[in-house]
């Protein structure tokens, strides 16, 4: 009775002014900002700069930035497993410090997270001279089992024979699978002592159903939510923040969102730990400071400024390995900015401009991963701020709001690069991609492994004419995809099922309802090169070339095909057909806890790391050069010009792959236009173009080839200087020298 | 209806308002001697296209058009020596409510050309250079035609952008300058003024034609050359825009 009082009390004071509706007998996050949010149709004349704090706390983190980059990591605990309440608390510079927490007790010191992996932690730390605690590895080698450990007792021969050659690639076995979005505005609109209550009654709710595998499951991650819960209290405890009561004000309700987050990459390291959608959330906070008079615009973007600085000072520990797949130490802190409501009203406020505002203020930089939902309704001034902030910093990603709203709401966010998914509502099983182009060549050479020479699928009958017919091949190609779909998903719902039971996000899921929808978001790599190679046999003379095995080794393309990427409906129909049947193939699966089959087509860098484990394939594309990024046309195919390029990505089916199909596109400046202002408006007409054909997403970049090629030579002289790839963005210098040369090497768009 | 086509860009951002479907035709009366696209001369080169095809390639683009309030741009060589396609194409874009703009040097005047005019919605004028002999010297041909045509033009209330190319030594002179100025002046439908400074980034097709390249000692003309002309181009005239 006393706490309910109290909470009334808190509540009051906390949802003091605002508008009342059914976020105040439910969890209702979408509710609160629909009726409380202020749209901004202005220019971005408002916008403050730095603080002098500001300025001296990140100069101070860029030097330790520089630091790390000398060093490969700055710091490492090599002891203590990081949860929630791991660390005491760990400050940059205090007395500076507006918003609050660090991973581990030192900036950038990074953190052990044994429970998807150990052996990953020992190797990452080995990579970086530093060597695990005995006591740690011991437990986590004979006490403690992990996701890693269970995935391999599950896995079968033909997966491992599948992962070793290269037809599945980047799978979250060795590492957490990520991808998952906490609504961490909760915290702050509701208090954690609220939210705990709601979860009891959740569980409460489960007492009536027998116990069957589910239900048990069910209520042990309730019990485990509803610990992490506690856990996110004491974190807050130890900054002196209650984050067990609503937030009071703007600066409260910054800080609260943070501590949720930080303490979800405090307890798991998942390939992408995104954000979600909080800058116009937190917006509601800072007008009502603003109409009271407690705060300034100058120390608001001050509160941005530093929250986002947080952002930017994610670390995980990576292996070698895993950062030549996804390169440049990313952790798709995705923000997604803007969009519209259901009822057609845009979804931008102030702080929508600020968040991007911080690409000046602090420079550009790859995190928060800032992605703007756009849509044709987004307020003028509102598109050509963004545009303007793309040409400047190549920072954005937009992504197609007006598609997305159809099956997402008005509430989703994006994780990692282009998964959609309802905030609090839906999750999704990562399952990183196939490799549709090692499938056509087993589909040619019987299942033989064009590279490892060894049977790696079933024997199917090989090719065996020396000139490639076009319905064989479609006939036979059918029938590996319909084995690597089967495998594929077999190898996700062994690793899901693994990571559910070993590494279970449970701060995560507290921050969710309690029936979640949950996706199996497979993924497929190569389009763009299986379509010139179905294209090439169709329209031209394919002529194979065999070792004395046997086995297709190289082919000899005889005159010209239609290629993706030029609005030619003779090429871009094959690739609509390859998403549509490769997904149709994976509907035909069982999926662990009836997750609903999703696909998207995005490589993020990984497309380097499959091209060199492709052999040649009948495009003409040689052995072990890179594959087109997501997407993308192949590199220097698409001659038409930029928007023939864009037309073509377009006209991929997203209702075949509701978990995103990415585009890259670089273009020079001078290409967009003469002056500074029709540069802004052509690339907004571009992005309105582009989306109003049913484009889903598109990186921008924006620069010469000739700054790349400078900052690849001197990087010193381009600490921050940012490049979009395949839905995310990467610190060009900290690429590896095989990819710096790939991003180089992809088409850029010297006309349109 | 076919004309002989040099290039396609399927959007350019430089030939008139927004994003734009431009094509190149073939074949041009004019030897400009600092011209960049010395491989649009030859008339019996490039490829046939028609109408419909073009069209069709066009209307790929309609939604960039339609959001950046472009449209499709005929420029050259000199399109007015085909100008029944001129027509034909123009008149089929109107139909499917495309805006047209015409890019010519005006030194043609075809027997259609008010046809043409009725469905051109804005035309590029290059204006070469005021004087006639000083004209014929840089072109080899009248500018006599041009001056008919901003007539024209002014007559029938057709919006014109006049482009002129900064070259130090054949057309930088203040005299000049104040002579083009005062002309632009006189006209009305003239709603933009566009200088540009001379490159030399055509000069190595001239080595691959065969022809020889005039300008080889000719430097680009520097800042303080441009802005003079534009303020010189401008003067007085407040409803003209100067890039």
């Amino acid at each position: 009775m006393e706490t309910l009082q109290r909470e009334g009390i808190n509540q009051m004071e906390a949802w003091r002014s605002f508008e009342t509706g059914n976020w105040n007998e439910q969890i209702d996050v979408r509710d609160f900002i629909l009726r409380n949010y202020q749209l901004y149709t202005g220019n971005d004349t408002f916008l403050e700069g730095t603080t002098d704090k500001t300025e001296k706390l990140w100069n101070h983190v860029l030097d330790l930035m520089k630091q790390e980059r000398e060093q490969g990591i700055l710091d490492a605990d090599t002891k203590n497993v990081s949860t929630i309440t791991s660390h005491e608390a760990g400050y940059i510079d205090r007395q500076l410090e507006q918003i609050v927490g660090l991973q581990t007790d030192a900036p950038l010191k990074r953190s052990l997270q044994p429970f998807g992996g150990i052996r990953m932690m020992k190797t990452a730390l080995e990579s970086f001279g530093y060597e695990i605690d005995p006591e740690t590895e011991k437990t986590f080698t004979e006490y403690r089992k992990t996701h890693n450990q269970g995935v391999f007792d599950g896995y079968t021969p033909e997966i491992m024979k599948a992962r070793k050659a290269g037809i599945v690639t980047g799978l979250p076995d060795a590492y957490g699978r990520g991808r998952i979005i906490g609504d961490y505005r909760r915290p702050a609109l509701y208090g954690v002592d609220h939210l705990i209550e709601v979860k009891k009654q959740e569980k409460q709710e489960l007492e009536s159903r027998p116990m069957n595998e589910e239900n048990i499951r069910d209520r042990e991650e309730l019990s485990e939510q509803l610990r992490s819960l506690e856990e996110l209290k004491q974190l807050a405890q130890a900054y002196e923040h209650d984050i067990s009561q609503p937030a009071k004000n703007a600066k409260e309700a910054f800080q609260s969102v943070y501590l949720a987050y930080l303490a979800a990459i405090k307890e798991q390291n998942g390939a992408a730990m995104s954000l979600g959608r909080v800058s116009t959330f937190l917006d509601i906070y800072i007008e009502r400071d603003l109409a009271e008079g407690s705060i300034t615009e100058k120390e608001v973007q001050e509160l941005v400024d530093h929250f986002v600085m947080k952002l930017r000072m994610v670390r995980f520990l990576r292996t070698p390995e895993y950062n030549e797949l996804f390169s440049g130490d990313p952790t798709w802190v995705t923000e997604s900015i803007g969009g519209v409501a259901e009822d057609g009203s845009p979804l931008v406020t102030k702080n929508s401009f600020r968040f991007l505002h911080t690409l000046t203020n602090l420079g550009p930089a790859p995190e928060p991963n800032l992605t703007v939902l756009w849509s044709e309704q987004l307020p003028k001034n509102f598109k050509e701020f963004t545009a303007k902030m793309s040409i400047e910093t190549s920072s954005i990603q937009y992504e197609n709001d007006d598609l997305m709203r159809e099956d997402y709401g008005d509430d989703y966010g994006i994780a990692c690069c282009v998964s959609p998914m309802k905030i609090g509502k839906q999750m999704q099983f990562f399952g990183a991609r196939a490799n549709l182009a090692k499938a056509l060549l087993y589909t040619i050479n019987g299942g033989v492994d064009e590279k490892l020479k060894m049977q790696v699928g079933p024997a199917f009958e090989p090719i065996k004419s020396d000139v490639l017919d076009y319905d064989e091949v479609k006939e036979k190609f059918e029938e590996v995809q319909d084995w690597l779909a089967g495998l594929y998903i077999d190898a996700l719902n062994v690793i899901h099922y693994m990571h559910d039971k070993y590494s279970y996000e449970r701060l995560e899921m507290a921050l969710h309802d309690r029936d979640v929808m949950r996706t199996m978001a497979c993924g497929i790599a190569g389009l763009s090169v299986v379509t010139d190679a179905l294209s090439a046999i169709k329209h031209t003379t394919v002529r194979v070339i065999r070792d004395e095995d046997g086995v297709a080794t190289d082919f000899e393309v005889e005159g010209d095909y239609p290629k993706y990427g030029n609005d030619d409906a003779r090429a871009d129909e094959i690739a609509r057909d390859l998403v549509k049947g490769f997904m149709n193939k994976i509907r035909e699966r069982k999926t662990y806890r009836d997750a609903v089959p999703t696909q998207s087509i995005l490589t993020i860098t990984s497309n380097v790391v499959y091209g060199k484990k492709t052999g040649n394939t009948p495009d003409g594309r040689k052995s072990g050069e890179p594959f087109a990024p997501g997407a993308n046309p192949m590199h220097g195919r698409d001659t038409k010009g930029a928007l023939a390029s864009l037309n073509s990505v377009a006209k991929l089916p997203f209702e075949d792959s509701q978990d995103g199909i990415s585009c890259t596109f670089s273009i020079v400046p001078k290409a967009l236009g003469k002056d500074e202002q029709t540069r802004c408006q052509n690339l907004v007409s571009i992005l309105d173009g582009y989306m109003s054909q049913t484009g889903h997403h598109v990186n921008i970049n924006v620069f010469d080839r000739e700054k790349l090629e400078d900052a690849m030579e001197h990087p010193e002289k381009y600490p921050q200087l940012t490049v979009r790839v395949s839905g995310y963005a990467v610190n060009f210098i900290r690429l590896t020298r095989e990819q710096q040369l790939d991003v180089i090497n992809r088409t850029f768009h010297e006309s349109m | 209806m076919k004309a002989r086509i040099h290039s396609v860009e399927s959007c350019g951002t430089v030939d008139g308002p927004g994003l734009r479907f431009v094509t190149f035709l073939q074949g041009c009366p004019l030897r400009c001697v600092y011209c960049h696209n010395p491989d649009t001369w030859e008339c019996g080169d490039g490829k046939e296209m028609t109408v419909d095809e073009l069209l069709e390639e066009a209307s790929s683009y309609l939604p960039y058009m339609k959001f950046s309030g472009g449209g499709v741009t005929l420029s050259g060589g000199e399109p007015l020596l085909q100008p029944r396609f001129v027509q034909a194409f123009f008149e089929a874009c109107k139909e499917k409510g495309i805006h047209t703009a015409l890019d010519t040097s005006g030194t043609i005047m075809p027997a259609n050309i008010e046809d043409i005019l009725a469905v051109t919605d804005l035309v590029l004028l290059d204006v070469k250079h005021i004087d006639d002999e000083k004209h014929q010297s840089i072109t080899g041909v009248s500018n006599k035609n041009t001056k008919k045509m901003i007539q024209l033009l002014e007559d029938k209330s057709i919006p014109v952008w006049i482009r002129h190319v900064i070259v130090p030594g054949w057309t930088d002179d203040d005299q000049s300058l104040d002579k083009l100025g005062q002309f632009i002046r006189q006209h009305s439908v003239v709603k933009h003024v566009e200088v540009l400074p001379f490159h030399k980034m055509g000069e190595y097709k001239w080595e691959q034609l065969g022809f020889d390249y005039q300008l080889t000692e000719v430097s680009p003309p520097d800042e303080e050359t441009m802005e003079k002309a534009k303020r010189k181009l401008m003067l007085d005239n407040e409803n003209l825009a100067v890039k």
